[in-house]
């Protein structure tokens, strides 16, 4: 899984202001992050399941019962690495107040643009969890979903994420196991026998052992309440929850208030 | 010019798509319904004095959406199905006992027949109370787009409409199928359907009656005793195309002559109650259920004999699974409108509709030929399937709505 690989081939556009021609090439690109048949299939796929997870962490955290379409209305959520917004969409038509964040100015405009045509307001801003800090920004739960294993220094990064959190808020991390199995499955499977990502998306020696998500996140100030496997049914082509921390997983933190 | 944005759009407020915003509605989403025809013109005797018979299922989803308690006391129960072959003294008949695990307990109807006027006015009166929907009635769709985030309406009215889903349930003919570019296979029966209401002298005990003649199927459904406690019962009667316009232009007495012509006088004398309406019969198939950003259910999907009276709970099979995939995709703040979504509705519902499709053909044409080697082959087959209970069992659950992988509402749980 991997929001962020179109980082690398990103020119910033030139100005703030954006004209007709930009429209339309981010208008073809915003249609390939959310066409659900290409090239982001996998998180399409991967999509229900780190909802469910993430809505019902939070619902448990609040002690709220979650009846009704809109249960995390009044919660201000930050995701870090937002990509196009496959995560800030549904969160916010779940009620949530969503901050998106993405070092790829490109990805924030794509962002923009869906957003807009699915009448949503969400505030994306192409900016790091570093510059939010100085700004003194703070929110209810921060995510971090497939996000550690792109950074450059995780141990900073994560202790950033930890920082945005308010005291009494959340951290929700997912990230990739380093394992035999990882290498096997995201790397020789969904990048070179499946294709479903492009080769090169992922790093395998950049990959996170729990221990080390977990180290990170306590750097952060942060306590490990949760750690969960994800895993692929090949035969239902469905992902769930499951206890096998093997390749994909997630860790929930809090902050002590 | 208004905009609003709403999850869903639903064209044509039909029984099926009146349900669905029933079924959308009352799980919270924001929808819009949209009709040329007002409520009241649509509840009326004069614009549809037709029946419906309701299948176990489709009642299991109207008590779940609160519709079964409007309906209930206009609802007459079906207990027997009885079916004939013409002249021929056998029977094949459907005790719903047969399908009972305890014989102690009392047995569930096969269904219901309600008049339609009934069951719309009880839709109607479910929306109303329902502040999340907008029924634009009436008015009517002009044009419609697509983006990648919405579907985009234009309504006659000038209002322009953004949504996640647009849900075209405008029935056979519908003019929005065609606007988005899907096809139709369509097979013409020569047949038209006399469709009316009558009384008879003696009461039909509960029991829905089919008779195969040369002509098509002759059904006689029982319905509630009227205001005066004359027994009623509602009629289906498909005649060749060239006869059914001379039974339609009779006087009430000869066209009740025609009747006990057909069906004997086992009910007394019979005598026809308001209007007569003709339906020219076509199976039609939409060559897809979707197109970007939108889904047909209920007839503009699938046109089919009426035969054994399931085109309607067809319809309501389609409203409940697309209302339990939307509302689970939307619990999850989903894309409502997305094409995996669509294609999943489309998945589940293809296989019950072509089975249902191809069985009522079936039925039709082996009951319409009167090739003796025919006859007594099919004479054989009733007498077969009629005294094998397992298989009566599967043609019962099929007819009841109660065979497959059926979404929550058929199977009586909440969305």
């Amino acid at each position: 899984m991997a929001e962020h690989q179109t980082e690398q081939s990103t020119p910033a556009p030139a100005g703030g202001t954006v004209d007709a021609a930009e429209i339309a090439r981010f208008s073809a690109m915003a249609e390939t992050w959310w066409d659900p048949t290409g090239q982001f299939k996998p998180l399409h796929v991967f999509n229900p399941v780190r909802i469910r997870f993430i809505r019902d962490t939070i619902l448990q955290h609040l002690a709220r019962d979650g009846g009704g379409l809109r249960p995390l209305e009044g919660v201000r959520l930050l995701d870090v690495g937002c990509g196009g917004g496959l995560l800030c969409e549904p969160l916010t038509r779940l009620g949530a107040q969503v901050v998106g964040i993405d070092a790829a100015e490109r990805n924030i405009e794509v962002a923009r643009l869906h957003a807009t045509q699915s009448g949503l307001e969400i505030d994306y801003r192409a900016t790091t969890a570093e510059a939010l800090i100085e700004q003194g920004e703070s929110f209810d739960v921060v995510l971090s979903m497939e996000v550690v294993e792109h950074v450059a220094d995780p141990d900073l990064f994560l202790k950033s994420v930890g920082q945005l959190a308010k005291p009494g808020g959340l951290v929700i991390a997912a990230t990739l196991n380093r394992t035999t199995k990882a290498f096997a499955l995201a790397i020789v499977g969904a990048e070179y026998v499946l294709r479903w990502l492009p080769r090169g998306t992922h790093d395998w020696k950049k990959f996170l052992r729990p221990s080390e998500l977990a180290r990170g996140l306590r750097g952060g100030g942060l306590q490990i309440v949760q750690t969960t496997g994800v895993s692929f049914d090949p035969i239902r082509q469905r992902w769930s929850l499951s206890d096998d921390l093997g390749v994909n997983y997630m860790m929930v933190a809090v902050k002590p208030a | 010019m208004t905009q609003q944005r709403y999850d869903v759009v639903i064209a044509g407020a039909g029984m099926v798509g009146a349900t669905l915003a029933v079924a959308l509605g009352s799980a919270g989403l924001r929808v819009a319904i949209v009709d040329r025809m007002t409520a009241e013109a649509m509840a009326d005797q004069s614009f549809d004095g037709r029946t419906s018979a309701i299948a176990f299922g489709s009642q299991r989803a109207m008590v779940q959406l609160g519709l079964w308690p409007l309906v209930a006391d206009d609802a007459c129960p079906i207990k027997t199905i009885r079916v004939s072959d013409g002249p021929s003294p056998l029977f094949l008949q459907f005790d719903p006992r047969d399908l009972q695990r305890d014989p102690r307990q009392p047995a569930e109807p096969f269904g219901y027949i309600v008049e339609n006027r009934f069951l719309r006015r009880a839709m109607h009166q479910r929306l109303l109370a329902m502040p999340n929907v907008a029924r634009l009635l009436p008015d009517s769709i002009v044009e419609t787009q697509s983006d990648s985030g919405s579907a985009i309406v234009h309504l006659t009215s000038g209002q322009t409409l953004h949504a996640s889903l647009l849900v075209v349930a405008e029935g056979r003919q519908s003019s929005l199928r065609e606007k988005l570019g899907i096809g139709l296979h369509r097979f013409d029966y020569r047949q038209t359907a006399i469709v009316c209401s009558v009384r008879h002298e003696l009461p039909h005990g509960n029991a829905a009656q089919e008779r195969f003649l040369p002509a098509g199927p002759f059904a006689m459904l029982p319905m509630t005793d009227d205001a005066e406690g004359h027994h009623r019962s509602s009629i289906v009667w498909t005649e060749q195309q060239a006869v059914a316009p001379l039974m339609l232009k009779l006087d009430d007495e000869a066209f009740g002559v025609e009747i006990n012509r057909r069906f004997g006088d086992y009910l007394g004398k019979v005598t026809p109650v308001g209007g007569r309406w003709a339906f020219p019969l076509a199976l039609q198939l939409a060559e897809n259920y979707t197109a970007p950003r939108a889904v047909l259910v209920g007839d503009a999907a699938h046109g089919i004999h009426p035969i054994a009276g399931q085109g309607l709970n067809l319809g309501l099979r389609d409203a409940a699974a697309l209302a339990e995939i939307l509302v689970d995709a939307a619990r999850l703040g989903l894309d409502i409108g997305a094409a995996d979504i669509l294609s999943s509705y489309a998945r589940w519902r293809r296989f019950d509709i072509l089975t249902m499709a191809t069985v009522t053909d079936g039925l039709n044409r082996l009951f319409a030929s009167d090739a003796p080697p025919i006859r007594l082959l099919r004479d054989a087959g009733l007498g077969l399937v009629n005294r094998t209970t397992p298989l009566k069992r599967v043609f019962m659950r099929h007819a009841m709505g109660a065979l497959g992988d059926l979404p929550r509402l058929i199977r009586g749980q909440a969305l």
